[in-house]
């Protein structure tokens, strides 16, 4: 883990980074080349799929922005994974915190009328995050004060976050008429498009260097990472380990309770039940490939984003039905995640300190 | 006593075993013969552990040969050496504590009456012939986890011979006994050994290896540097020999000049892990400018006491007072800032962070501190400025502070810690363990540090599992035994003998 800056150590920085992302780019590939095979064997062409697929992810301006679109909630709830493993947490909530930014934005967005947009647009962005931070800390004040695992809670509170924003969208914040949805945001809440760039996706990328810079620069990310590392030696140093898994997690689910909002903000323009289904768990897919590295997620969120934003192209041009596309994600995180499968293939010997351990959770 | 004229049963012939950038054995030659005891020495590191790995074929040599009982053997796992006959005794042991002794010994070669049930009555009686034959008394239905250390480690020493074990590899099995049960178990290692059965014993504590060992073998740095007769040899010689210079081994200091009293601690009661109560009623003075040593068989309620004057457990009754203050109830963090240097007793678990560099390790007590924080940001100029100061100062190997911690040796590792406790202002020092599994050099410099401390006017208190460290540094030496202080004496009459009692629970 390099945390220094030593510009006079570029080459090796260069070749740390070469080495972090070696393992996931070859997991990237090892994923497509299966995928081919699959296609292969369902009788259509390969490159014919994979090339619809590209042309649907970058072939044009809309189709670039429509990636961007894609990645923007993938980017914060891989922030969101990432960071709770950097404090030795696993956050299989991310689902449900960010659906409750999601509805909070929403509430902000069309309950109040007239707030000029430089109030109100992040006055909802920021209730929406704030809902995530809350919705996050509970499972984080759970496994301090009741020692319960947090990637139960986290699974359990899911549950409720979707029946609860569901109930919410079909009772007293549905609109009128037959469709359980909320009713639209105020036009003074949404966030922008410039042509078909989404402008969430820069305060998505804003969101990846405060968190680098939270965790590598601050006492506070000093904290966290300790913790995470070692609470022994965290408790030993004088850390409050109590507080800091709280922390940990309320800031986790800051990150994707604002996936939520940027999405109902800036993409749905209301809250609509079913259209942020798997959002939250994409990003456990995102902050693994990214090897838990907050500036890695966004590749990695563009990856994925990509192959989301090119499925459909892919669908009408190649005629492969658009689940291939879940295939190769689940490809792509068997293969980061049986890394040994992969170091074995390319020959990369494992370097030392720089292992995801997926089980430190679990006790 | 001379043995070499007999059989040779062990036989290592240049062997070599080479790590990814690392030559951990380097052409080593070794005989055993029958019904030996060959102690191997070497600091942490030498390669004595890889040595013992290859010949219990967990690890493949790159070179060299092994031959045992006249025959070239090549040994892919355990299985294969424990059929010719080689057992290990691990430090670590290797027992289910809620099993009995019996379950404990036909573990992995269960004795069955048909239809895969267990035949219990024969394996008790098979443990009981056993224990009778080489004079390891151990009851075979008593449950592990309720038997003291020294048996358990019989009940160790018992599986390998269960599996007809004559060659027996023991690795440091003094480590975590009294003076009393080290000396049974080399009343055991005789009698085994006059049945015939042949012993490797590793250890780096030199009086053992002259009270019990035939012959003795030196490994330093990977190489096997010389044999040598323990009526040829003296504590300094055997040193010289694993260190390869001249070692001090006696702490050199002078008298102490006690001062105010700095720690208190009045009828402490504390509780472990499992909720039972560890520490019952502790009294303790620690005087600025003097070192009170806690000696005590590991287990006594010494880990308990340390965490608790540390802040870390929670403190079930009585008080503790540091330098006048009542820190009964103070958190970790309190109890540093107000001048507390705590050297851990494991010091992977709570001393370091492994992932970490030796820059970020060096400021884990003072990290929120300008200069090396100012509000929220750190200043990784000045965090790393002050590792390569005290790297320097401390003499830490590799000298790179960017070195990750778990990249070190025992050794550099707990040097890293010194120095990190050692370079804040301090008024008490608690040093748990300071010494353990490091190397000869190490321990000389710790240990010189320490008295260094106490001479500027700190006070010190040392918790030491090794009785010469304790009678070494200490200026007073108070004995635990089950949670209690039993007795404290001043260091002239602190005689091996009387504490090693003491230790024990005999009140002498």
């Amino acid at each position: 883990m390099t945390t220094q800056t030593d510009s006079k150590a570029k080459p090796s920085r260069l070749m740390a980074i070469w080495r972090a992302a070696s393992i996931p780019l070859a997991a990237v590939i090892l994923a497509l080349l299966v995928g081919a095979v699959i296609l292969l064997i369902s009788g259509a062409n390969p490159i014919a799929a994979y090339s619809a697929l590209a042309k649907g992810a970058f072939g044009s301006t809309a189709a670039f922005g429509r990636t961007l679109e894609k990645a923007t909630p993938l980017i914060l709830g891989g922030l969101a994974v990432a960071f709770a493993f950097k404090g030795g947490l696993f956050n299989i909530g991310g689902q449900g915190q960010l659906l409750f930014g999601a509805i909070v934005a929403a509430g902000v967005g069309f309950g109040i009328d007239g707030l000029p947009f430089i109030i109100h647009m992040p006055l909802a962005l920021l209730m929406g995050s704030l809902a995530g931070a809350l919705y996050g800390a509970i499972p984080g004040a759970l496994k301090t004060y009741t020692g319960a695992r947090e990637v139960i809670t986290t699974i359990m509170l899911n549950f409720i976050a979707i029946n609860f924003t569901d109930w919410l969208a079909d009772g007293p914040w549905k609109d009128e008429g037959i469709v359980a949805r909320t009713p639209a945001i105020a036009e003074a809440a949404a966030i922008p498009t410039w042509g078909n760039i989404p402008a969430g996706f820069f305060l998505a990328i804003l969101a990846a260097v405060a968190t680098w810079y939270l965790l590598y620069r601050t006492t506070t990310g000093y904290e966290i990472r300790t913790v995470g590392l070692n609470s022994n030696a965290a408790k030993y140093a004088g850390i409050k380990v109590s507080y800091t898994v709280i922390l940990t997690m309320a800031i986790s689910g800051f990150l994707a309770g604002m996936g939520g909002a940027i999405e109902t903000l800036g993409v749905v323009g209301r809250y609509q039940p079913g259209f942020n289904a798997g959002l939250g768990f994409d990003g456990i897919t995102i902050a693994l490939l990214a090897r838990t590295n907050p500036l890695g997620v966004v590749p990695a969120a563009l990856l994925v984003g990509a192959m989301q934003a090119g499925s459909s192209q892919m669908q009408f041009d190649a005629h492969v039905p658009f689940q291939i596309i879940d295939v190769i994600q689940a490809l792509i995180l068997f293969f980061v995640s049986a890394d040994m499968i992969v170091r074995w293939i390319v020959r990369v010997q494992p370097e030392e300190g720089e292992q995801v351990t997926l089980s430190t959770s679990w006790g | 006593m001379d043995k070499t004229n007999r059989p040779i049963v062990l036989e290592a012939k240049g062997l070599t075993k080479r790590f990814p950038g690392v030559l951990a054995n380097d052409n080593i030659n070794l005989k055993l013969h029958q019904g030996e005891i060959l102690a191997l020495l070497g600091e942490n590191g030498a390669g004595k552990s890889t040595l013992m790995n290859m010949l219990y074929g967990l690890y493949t040599p790159t070179e060299g040969e092994i031959w045992i009982k006249g025959e070239k053997v090549e040994l892919s796992n355990p299985g294969e050496a424990i059929d010719r006959g080689v057992g290990m005794v691990h430090q670590h042991f290797q027992l289910v504590p809620p099993m009995t002794v019996a379950e404990n010994v036909m573990l992995g070669s269960e004795i069955t009456s048909g239809g895969g049930r267990l035949n219990m009555r024969q394996a008790i009686r098979n443990v009981r012939e056993l224990s009778e034959q080489y004079g390891l008394a151990v009851d075979p239905t008593a449950v592990i986890e309720d038997l003291p250390v020294g048996t358990q480690q019989r009940v160790e020493i018992i599986k390998a011979l269960y599996r007809h074990a004559d060659i027996l590899i023991l690795d440091e099995p003094t480590a975590v006994l009294t003076p009393q049960e080290a000396n049974e178990l080399f009343r055991i290692m005789r009698d085994l050994t006059a049945q015939n059965v042949s012993i490797i014993f590793i250890t780096h504590k030199l009086k053992e290896v002259l009270a019990v060992a035939d012959r003795i073998g030196v490994l330093r740095s990977g190489q096997m540097v010389g044999t040598a007769m323990p009526e040829d040899s003296t504590e300094t010689s055997l040193a010289e020999m694993m260190v390869g210079r001249n070692v001090i081994l006696r702490v050199e200091k002078s008298a102490s000049k006690p001062g105010q009293p700095v720690l208190q601690i009045q009828n402490l009661h504390v509780h472990d892990d499992r909720g039972h109560a560890a520490v019952e009623g502790v009294d303790l003075e620690v005087f600025a400018g003097e070192i009170l040593g806690i000696a005590g068989v590991e287990g006594n309620g010494q880990r308990e006491l340390v965490e608790a004057l540390t802040g870390l457990r929670h403190i079930d009754a009585g008080k503790i007072r540091i330098d006048g203050q009542d820190t009964t109830h103070f958190s970790p963090r309190q109890i540093t800032e107000l001048g507390v240097a705590h050297i851990p007793e494991d010091r992977e678990k709570h001393g370091l962070v492994m992932p970490y560099t030796l820059s970020d390790n060096m400021v884990l007590n003072r990290y929120f501190k300008a200069p090396y924080a100012k509000g929220l940001i750190m200043h990784h100029d000045k965090i790393d400025e002050n590792g390569k100061v005290l790297v320097k100062e401390y003499d830490v190997r590799p000298p790179n502070v960017h070195a990750l911690a778990q990249n070190l040796s025992g050794g550099n590792k707990q040097k890293v810690i010194v120095a990190r406790e050692f370079s804040s202002p301090t008024k008490l020092l608690v040093a748990a363990q300071p010494t353990r599994g490091i190397d000869v050099g190490s321990i000389e410099f710790i240990h010189k540090e320490i008295v260094a401390q106490r001479d500027h006017g700190v006070a010190v208190l040392v918790v030491s599992a090794e009785l010469d460290e304790v009678l070494g540094l200490a200026d007073r030496v108070a004995v635990m035994f089950d949670g209690r202080v039993v007795k404290i004496l001043p260091i002239a009459e602190a005689t091996r003998e009387r504490v090693g009692l003491l230790m024990a629970g005999s009140d002498a």
